[in-house]
C-alpha cells in the first residue's frame, strides 16, 4: 500500500518535473551519492532535499525504493526498469532515456538503515511542503491512510506553515490518526479522538472501528482502558452517523441524476404523448439518433478539426436536436398524421419504424458498441467532504436536464408556435378555424419532442454504451414516467423522473438494482390504478378521449 | 348469470355450429386435416416422396401452431374488446414455465449433476434444498393446473385492478408491458430459482416418453393443432354469444355500454381471464416443441410481435389471427435464414404496411373486397335505378 502511493507521488512530481528544467544544483548534490562513504551520502542526501528541486523527491523515493543505480561508464545516476533484453535506464535528474543495457552495467547506491529513515523523513517533508497545494494534499492524504509513525514530526511542522485551510485541514486528519494510532499517552490520544470525530469518511470508521475492536478484546480492561474504550465507541458513532448522513445525501445526488436520465429520455415523449396524444413506440431510437450524431460530430472534428474536439460535445447538441428533429418531422408527415385519432395503430407502426431505424443504425455503424468519449472538463469529481465525491458529468446531466425542461417551458409559454400548439391540443377544430395550420403545427410538436429526444441521446451517450439498442432500454422508463408524472404536463414529467430516480436509488441498496426496478413497475402498475390519469391528470371533457 | 350471458336462440352447441362466422367450418376442417395428415405423410411415406414431411419440420409448424393459439388469444381481447395487452407474451411465457418445470422435474437423476430432486441449475447455484413453489411439479396433472392458473391468476389480478379503475386504451398498453419487463427482468435473476437467463432446458421426456422421438413430437403436433381447433371454438362460442355482443358495444363506444347498466369491468376481466389462459396453453404446448423456455420469452418486443400477427391476418376475424400468425413465423423463418439482415426490415414494414393501408387485416380487407365484387354483380343488371334512393 504504502509503496504504491509513494509511486502515485513519485509520479505526479515526475510529471512536475518535465516541466521544470532539471536543476544544475540538483545534479552537482547527487553526485555525491556515488561516494562509497556513508556520510558522504548522507551529505549528499540531506544537500538534495535542501535543493528545492521538484526533480529530488523523485530521486530520493528512487533510492529509497533500491531502484538508483549508477552507470559503470559515465558514473551517471539512473533508474531502471526491466524490460525483455536487459534494463532499460534513465538518468534520474533529467529524465533522458539511456537505452538498454546489461545488469552488470550498473552498480547500485546502496545505503544503510540510518540512511533510509532520513530518508523516508525528507521525503515525506518534501511533499509536504511542495509549492502545489494538490501535493501537499495528496502527501497529507498519503500520510493519513498509510500512518507511518516517523511522519508526525514532518507532518506537525508541515501543518504549522500550512497556509491552505483545506490542505490543513487534511493534514490536521492525518495528525489526529497518527496520534491516534501512535500517540504515546492516552492523552494524546484522547485529543486526537477529538478530531478524528469530527471527521465523515469511511477511512476514519475503518480505524476507529478496528480500535474499538482491539479495545473491546482486551480481558479484563483497567478502568482507563474501558473509559478509553467508551469514549472511542462515542466517537465511532458520531463518525456513523455523519456516514449516514452522507450516504442520503450521495443517494439523493444519485437519484436525482438518474431522475435527470430519465427526465431527458422521457421530456420529449411528454411532448408527443402528452400534448398530441401520439404514443411514439421509435422515441427511443430518436435517443439513439441523437447519440449516433455525437458520435459522428466527434468523429467529424477528429479527422477535420482536431483542435475542436474537446468541444464536439457542445456542437453536437444542436446537432443532435435538428438531425432527431427532421427524422420526426419526417416520421409525423408520413406516417403518423394518417393515424391520428387511432393511437393503438399509431402505437403498432412506430414499433414498426423502431425496428426499422435500429436496422438501419445496425447496417451503416455496425452492430458493435460506439465510442463517444468524455471531454476532459467531464471528467473527474468535484469532491465536497470527504466520503462524499460526485462526478462532474452526471452533475453536467442534472444541469442540462434542467436547461432543457426550462427552454421547453419557455418554448411552450412564451413563444408563438408554443400558444398554437396548445390551442390545438385543447381544440384542434377551433384552432383550425382561427386559421391555425393545425397540420404544420402538428409536424413541428412532432419534431420538437424527437429533437428533445436526440438532445437527450447527447447527454446519455455520455454514460451509457452507443449502440442500436439504446433506446430500447429507455422506452419503457420513458413511458412510466410520463404515465406516472400525468400526461400533458412537463411539470407532471419532471415530478415524475425525480421522484421515479430517487426512490430507485433508496432502494437500490437493500433490494439491489433489478429488484429496485421491479418493485417500481409494480408501484406504477399498482399506481396507475388508483390514478389511472397520473399524479398531475388534465380535468375536463378532454380527458375522455 | 351465466345463463344469461351465454343466452342464445338455440342450444348453445347447435347455435355455435351452424352459426361459425365466415370460413370458421373451412378453418376447421383445415386443422383436421392438418391433423391428419402431417403425422400419416411422417410416418407412410418414405422420405423420397416430395409430400413426406420431416420431422423438423413437423416440430416448426407446431411451433407455429402453438404462436397461432397465442394470436387467437390476443385476438379475443383485442379484436372483440379492444384491449391492446402488449403483454401477452407474460402469460404465454408463465404457461411454458410451468411445462418447463414439469418437465425438469422429470429430468430426476438424469441431470449433468446427477442429483434425484434438484433440478442441474440449483445444484450448480449450490442450493440444498427445492424451493416451495417447485412442489407438486413432478405430478402432471398438478403442472397442467399451473398452466391453466398461473396465467389465469395473474390475469384475474391485473385485470382485476385495471378495468375496475378504469384503465383504458394507450394506458393500458404500457402497463402491461411494465407487467411483462417486470417479469423479464424478474425471471433474469437466478435467486428467482427458474433458472435466470438461461432458462429450463436439456428436458428428456414428457409422460414417459421421449421428447426426441419422431413419435413424441407427432403427438405433441396433433395436440397443439386440438388445442387450437378447441380454443377457435372456445373463441367462436365466446364472441357469438350475448356476451361477445357486449365485448364489442364495449370495443366500440366503452363509456355507453357503461351508461347502458353493463358492468364492464366484469365482462372485461372475464374475457382477459380467458385469453390469457389460452396464451398459457400455448405456452405449455410450445416449450416441449422447442425444448428451452428462457425469460427472453417475457421481453417486450415478443408480446408486440403477437399483436403484429393478428393485425395482418385480420382484428376481429379469429382465423384470421391464425393465418397471420403462420404467415408472418413463416416469413421470419424464412428471411432470417436466407437474409438476416433484411427481417428486421421486413418486420417494421409490415407494422407500418399493416396500420396503413390493411387497418383490418388480410381477413378483413379481403372479405370487404369479396363483399364489394358480390355487390356490383348484385347491383349490375339494375344501372338505371336512381341514385337518389342510395343517397337516403
Amino acid at each position: 500500500m504504502r509503496i504504491t502511493i509513494k509511486t502515485i507521488i513519485a509520479a505526479l512530481l515526475f510529471l512536475l518535473a518535465t516541466q521544470a528544467s532539471a536543476s544544475a544544483d540538483l545534479a552537482d548534490a547527487a553526485k555525491g551519492l556515488l561516494s562509497k562513504n556513508y556520510s558522504d551520502k548522507i551529505l549528499a542526501t540531506e544537500t538534495i532535499a535542501a535543493s528545492g528541486d521538484p526533480r529530488s523527491a523523485f530521486l530520493l523515493e528512487a533510492l529509497l525504493g533500491g531502484n538508483l543505480y549508477a552507470t559503470k561508464s559515465g558514473n551517471r545516476l539512473v533508474s531502471r526498469e526491466k524490460v525483455s533484453d536487459g534494463y532499460q535506464i534513465k538518468d534520474i535528474v533529467t529524465d533522458e532515456d539511456l537505452g538498454v543495457v546489461q545488469s552488470g552495467d550498473l552498480s547500485k547506491i546502496r545505503i544503510n538503515n540510518r540512511m533510509r529513515g532520513l530518508i523516508k523523513d525528507l521525503v515525506g517533508r518534501l511533499t509536504l511542503l511542495n509549492e502545489d497545494p494538490a501535493l501537499r494534499l495528496k502527501a497529507a492524504d498519503s500520510v493519513f491512510k498509510s500512518r507511518p509513525k516517523e511522519m508526525i514530526v514532518p507532518l506537525s511542522d508541515a501543518l504549522a506553515a500550512e497556509a491552505d485551510s483545506s490542505v490543513a485541514a487534511a493534514m490536521r486528519r492525518a495528525l489526529a490518526a497518527l496520534n491516534f494510532v501512535h500517540g504515546d499517552t492516552p492523552e494524546a490520544q484522547a485529543e486526537a479522538l477529538l478530531i478524528l470525530e469530527e471527521q465523515s469518511d469511511p477511512e476514519v470508521k475503518s480505524l476507529l472501528s478496528a480500535e474499538a475492536n482491539r479495545l473491546a478484546a482486551i480481558v479484563n480492561p483497567s478502568p482507563e482502558v474501558q473509559e478509553f474504550a467508551a469514549r472511542v465507541d462515542r466517537a465511532l458513532a458520531k463518525v456513523d452517523e455523519k456516514l449516514a448522513m452522507l450516504g442520503i445525501i450521495e443517494n439523493i445526488f444519485q437519484g436525482i441524476s438518474l431522475g435527470s436520465v430519465l427526465l431527458l429520455a422521457a421530456i420529449g415523449l411528454a411532448i408527443t404523448f402528452g400534448v398530441m396524444g401520439v404514443i411514439n413506440m421509435a422515441h427511443g431510437e430518436m435517443v439513439m439518433i441523437g447519440a449516433y450524431t455525437t458520435y459522428v460530430v466527434q468523429e467529424l472534428c477528429r479527422n477535420f478539426a482536431p483542435d475542436l474536439l474537446v468541444y464536439s460535445l457542445i456542437a453536437a447538441i444542436p446537432a443532435a436536436f435538428i438531425v432527431a428533429g427532421l427524422c420526426g418531422v419526417a416520421i409525423e408527415r408520413s406516417i403518423i398524421r394518417f393515424l391520428y385519432g387511432r393511437p393503438l395503430e399509431t402505437l403498432l407502426a412506430t414499433w414498426g419504424l423502431s425496428l426499422i431505424l435500429q436496422q438501419f443504425v445496425r447496417t451503416i455503424f455496425g452492430p458493435t458498441n460506439k465510442e463517444v468519449s468524455s471531454p476532459e472538463w467531464l471528467s473527474g469529481t468535484l469532491e465536497i467532504t470527504g466520503g462524499l465525491a460526485l462526478t462532474y458529468n452526471r452533475i453536467a446531466i442534472i444541469l442540462f436536464a434542467a436547461a432543457v425542461l426550462f427552454m421547453l417551458l419557455l418554448v411552450l409559454r412564451k413563444t408563438s408556435f408554443g400558444l398554437q400548439m396548445r390551442a390545438v391540443t385543447q381544440n384542434r377544430r377551433m384552432a383550425a378555424s382561427m386559421g391555425i395550420r393545425t397540420g404544420w403545427v402538428d409536424a413541428m410538436t412532432f419534431g420538437l419532442g424527437s429533437g428533445v429526444a436526440g438532445m437527450a441521446g447527447v447527454a446519455l451517450s455520455q454514460i451509457d454504451n452507443v449502440s442500436p439498442n439504446l433506446g430500447q432500454a429507455y422506452i419503457v422508463d420513458s413511458f412510466m414516467v410520463v404515465v406516472f408524472g400525468g400526461v400533458g404536463n412537463l411539470w407532471g414529467t419532471l415530478v415524475g423522473a425525480l421522484s421515479l430516480g430517487v426512490t430507485n436509488k433508496f432502494l437500490e441498496p437493500y433490494t439491489g438494482a433489478v429488484l429496485a426496478k421491479i418493485c417500481i413497475l409494480v408501484f406504477i402498475i399498482l399506481f396507475i390504478q388508483k390514478r389511472p390519469r397520473g399524479l398531475f391528470a388534465l380535468k375536463g371533457r378532454a380527458v375522455e378521449n | 348469470m351465466a345463463n344469461t350471458i351465454f343466452k342464445t336462440n338455440k342450444g348453445p352447441f347447435v347455435s355455435l355450429m351452424t352459426g361459425l362466422p365466415g370460413g370458421g367450418k373451412t378453418f376447421l376442417g383445415i386443422l383436421l386435416v392438418a391433423a391428419l395428415l402431417v403425422p400419416l405423410s411422417n410416418l407412410l411415406l418414405p422420405e423420397t416422396s416430395p409430400f413426406h414431411v420431416p420431422t423438423y419440420l413437423v416440430s416448426l409448424m407446431g411451433k407455429y401452431v402453438c404462436f397461432a393459439l397465442l394470436a387467437l388469444s390476443v385476438d379475443l381481447i383485442w379484436g372483440f374488446a379492444g384491449i391492446l395487452s402488449l403483454g401477452h407474451g407474460a402469460f404465454f411465457a408463465l404457461g411454458g414455465y410451468a411445462m418447463g418445470m414439469y418437465l425438469m422435474r422429470q429430468i430426476g437423476d438424469r441431470g449433468v449433476y446427477g442429483n434425484p430432486v434438484l433440478p442441474d441449475f440449483m445444484v450448480f447455484l449450490n442450493w440444498t434444498e427445492l424451493p416451495w413453489y417447485w412442489y407438486g411439479f413432478d405430478m402432471f396433472p398438478f403442472a397442467m393446473l399451473m398452466v391453466l392458473l398461473v396465467p389465469g391468476v395473474l390475469a384475474f389480478v391485473f385485470g382485476w385492478f385495471a378495468f375496475r379503475s378504469r384503465v383504458t386504451g394507450v394506458y393500458l398498453s404500457i402497463i402491461t408491458q411494465a407487467m411483462t419487463y417486470a417479469l423479464l427482468l424478474a425471471f433474469f435473476r437466478n435467486d428467482m430459482g427458474f433458472g435466470g437467463n438461461n432458462g429450463l432446458t436439456d428436458f428428456k421426456d414428457l409422460l414417459g416418453f421421449d421428447l426426441q422421438v419422431t413419435g413424441t413430437r407427432l403427438s405433441l403436433f396433433v395436440a397443439s393443432v386440438i388445442a387450437l381447433g378447441l380454443g377457435y371454438l372456445v373463441c367462436c362460442f365466446i364472441t357469438q354469444s350475448k356476451l361477445g355482443r357486449v365485448l364489442v358495444a364495449i370495443r366500440d363506444a366503452e363509456s355507453r355500454t357503461r351508461f347502458s347498466g353493463y358492468r364492464v369491468e366484469y365482462y372485461k376481466l372475464f374475457v382477459f381471464v380467458v385469453s390469457a389462459v389460452l396464451a398459457g396453453i400455448a405456452g405449455a404446448l410450445y416449450v416441449p416443441q422447442v425444448g428451452i423456455i428462457n425469460p427472453s420469452e417475457f421481453s417486450p418486443a415478443n408480446s408486440i410481435e403477437v399483436v403484429i400477427w393478428v393485425a395482418v391476418g385480420g382484428r376481429g376475424t379469429l382465423w384470421g389471427a391464425v393465418l397471420g400468425a403462420f404467415l408472418v413465423n413463416w416469413g421470419k423463418s424464412y428471411f432470417t435464414g436466407s437474409f438476416p439482415e433484411a427481417w428486421l426490415y421486413m418486420l417494421g414494414g409490415l407494422f407500418v404496411f399493416t396500420t396503413l393501408f390493411l387497418p383490418k387485416g388480410i381477413v378483413g380487407t379481403s372479405a370487404t373486397w369479396i363483399e364489394k365484387l358480390k355487390n356490383r354483380r348484385r347491383e349490375s343488371p339494375d344501372i338505371g335505378a336512381p341514385l337518389s334512393v342510395k343517397e337516403e
